[in-house]
């Protein structure tokens, strides 16, 4: 039997791909426990999770969440709109005053990259990285890593290629992480003002050309234009970037084999992929969300486990 | 030390009796189901399938559970607790469900399991078999309904069923020697 090799989830480039596994199996198990018809096992029952948020979120907000209720764990929530942060309190003092409250584990999601690394030298309780500024995301590269893995089975020299706004998102740097150690092909497509300069040196193909890449691999991941994160113009209008990186319908069909398109959501209709796309049988962007309960539970199982 | 307690031709009789009994009291098995405890449990109800099959050309509702989200020891060892499959394709609600696990000692996993088969619904009622049944270390009011051969062993010993096909055996392991 195997247990994680670390006490915390900071990033995907901080475990091994033996924690990957290890993860993705137990999410198997955890997803069969979420379409029953009880929903809810007692593993975590005696675990306090607070929930801290420095930065909007919706879904990743309610999938932790719901991980954390249906593994009985007792939960808090914290945003930073509505507290002492606005006060001048810092991290240290904020996250120690939660904790202070016996909290065993603190999943939190803040704008600047390395935040987690930083808290995790200074308290003691595991933390569970929900995002942070552009660096990681790594619950997400988690589940989409699990999605692909229940639609291509081991994803071995697979072709992946994630495309759009690779310099803000944290999601691509994430699922570069995790593709690489599960042994796929990783591809970020997108226009050059929204590639990294250095991302070649991470190992992954660069393209700017859509059609190619969608030619070339056997998933594609859709990221979301962050237009909030982005204060200067990155290309000359959303109209110009959709007919560029924007995947339709007919050039879904016209491709010469069936390749699975994911997106992390929030989806904009119309930028990334049409609407046509996202309803299609080829899109399991729904499955990312029901296997995000299920991988997020992993991680928390896990992670109490190793005390 | 290692000593064998049960030969293959004695477990063979044990699971021909136990299939006896078990029709005795469910007949033709219509509205009862054998739910194996994962991991060992699978095995012993492997065997006990198959007697069912070859004595009264009974086919069983089958299934297996996995108790490890319902154990009372998580974060409590330094063991990490992983899972295994859960497989149950049928409905629960109202069925006669028969437990299976090799071992029954300190009833702790059966309590577990007591409490993971109500995630899936309200069984009419719930028994137990178990091949090995070590008393005198009970941690929970749990005792089994169908049995294959009481041991009595000492608290450090250790009990263990070997199953090859036409080879099992269960052997009972001392310990330090």
């Amino acid at each position: 039997m195997s247990a994680l090799s670390t006490n915390h989830l900071l990033g995907i480039q901080n475990i091994t791909s033996q924690d990957i596994k290890l993860i993705l199996d137990t999410a198997d198990s955890f997803k069969e426990v979420i379409n029953r018809p009880i929903k809810k096992v007692p593993s975590l029952r005696d675990v306090t999770i607070a929930n801290v948020f420095f930065e909007n979120s919706t879904r990743t907000k309610i999938s932790f969440e719901l991980a954390e209720k249906r593994l009985s764990a007792d939960v808090v929530n914290f945003s930073s709109s509505s507290s002492s942060v606005k006060k001048g309190e810092t991290l240290i003092d904020t996250v120690n005053n939660i904790l202070a409250m016996k909290v065993d584990m603190v999943v939190m999601r803040h704008p600047a990259p390395g935040a987690h690394q930083f808290l995790a030298r200074h308290i003691d309780a595991n933390i569970i990285n929900a995002g942070d500024g552009t660096h990681e995301h790594p619950t997400q590269a988690l589940l989409d890593a699990y999605s692909l893995r229940a639609e291509l089975g081991d994803l071995t020299d697979k072709k992946i290629v994630i495309v759009g706004d690779i310099l803000h998102s944290r999601v691509a740097l994430s699922n570069i992480y995790c593709l690489q150690k599960m042994g796929a092909k990783v591809r970020v497509c997108g226009p050059p003002t929204l590639l990294p300069k250095y991302i070649g040196s991470l190992g992954v193909e660069v393209s700017n050309d859509l059609r190619e890449s969608l030619e070339w691999c056997d998933a594609a991941n859709m990221l979301r234009i962050q237009l909030e994160r982005q204060e200067d113009k990155y290309f000359p209008s959303l109209r110009e970037y959709s007919t560029q990186y924007g995947v339709t319908l007919p050039m879904l069909k016209s491709l010469k084999k069936e390749i699975v398109l994911m997106h992390p959501g929030p989806i904009n209709r119309g930028v990334e992929i049409t609407s046509e796309v996202a309803d299609s049988d080829q899109s399991i962007i729904l499955n990312q969300v029901e296997n995000g309960v299920a991988a997020r539970m992993a991680v928390l199982y896990l992670l109490a486990n190793h005390k | 030390m290692k000593r064998i307690i049960l030969q293959y031709e004695q477990v063979d009789l044990i699971l021909t009796r136990l299939a006896h009994q078990l029709v005795e009291n469910h007949s033709d098995f219509s509205n009862t189901a054998l739910l194996a405890l994962q991991p060992r449990g699978t095995l012993l109800s492997q065997a006990l399938l198959q007697k069912l099959k070859s004595l009264f050309n009974i086919e069983v509702n089958y299934g297996t559970l996995d108790t490890t989200f319902h154990r009372d020891d998580f974060r409590r060892s330094d063991k990490p607790l992983v899972p295994n499959e859960v497989n149950i394709d049928f409905d629960i609600e109202g069925k006669r469900i028969i437990l299976i696990d090799d071992v029954l000692y300190t009833g702790r996993s059966i309590r577990a399991a007591l409490d993971a088969v109500n995630d899936y619904g309200r069984p009419d009622s719930i028994e137990l078999v178990t091949l090995i049944n070590r008393k005198y270390r009970r941690e929970v009011p749990i005792q089994p309904d169908y049995v294959g051969e009481e041991i009595d062993s000492r608290v450090d010993d250790y009990v263990k069923v070997d199953w090859e096909e036409k080879n099992c055996k269960v052997w009972i392991i001392t310990d330090n020697t």
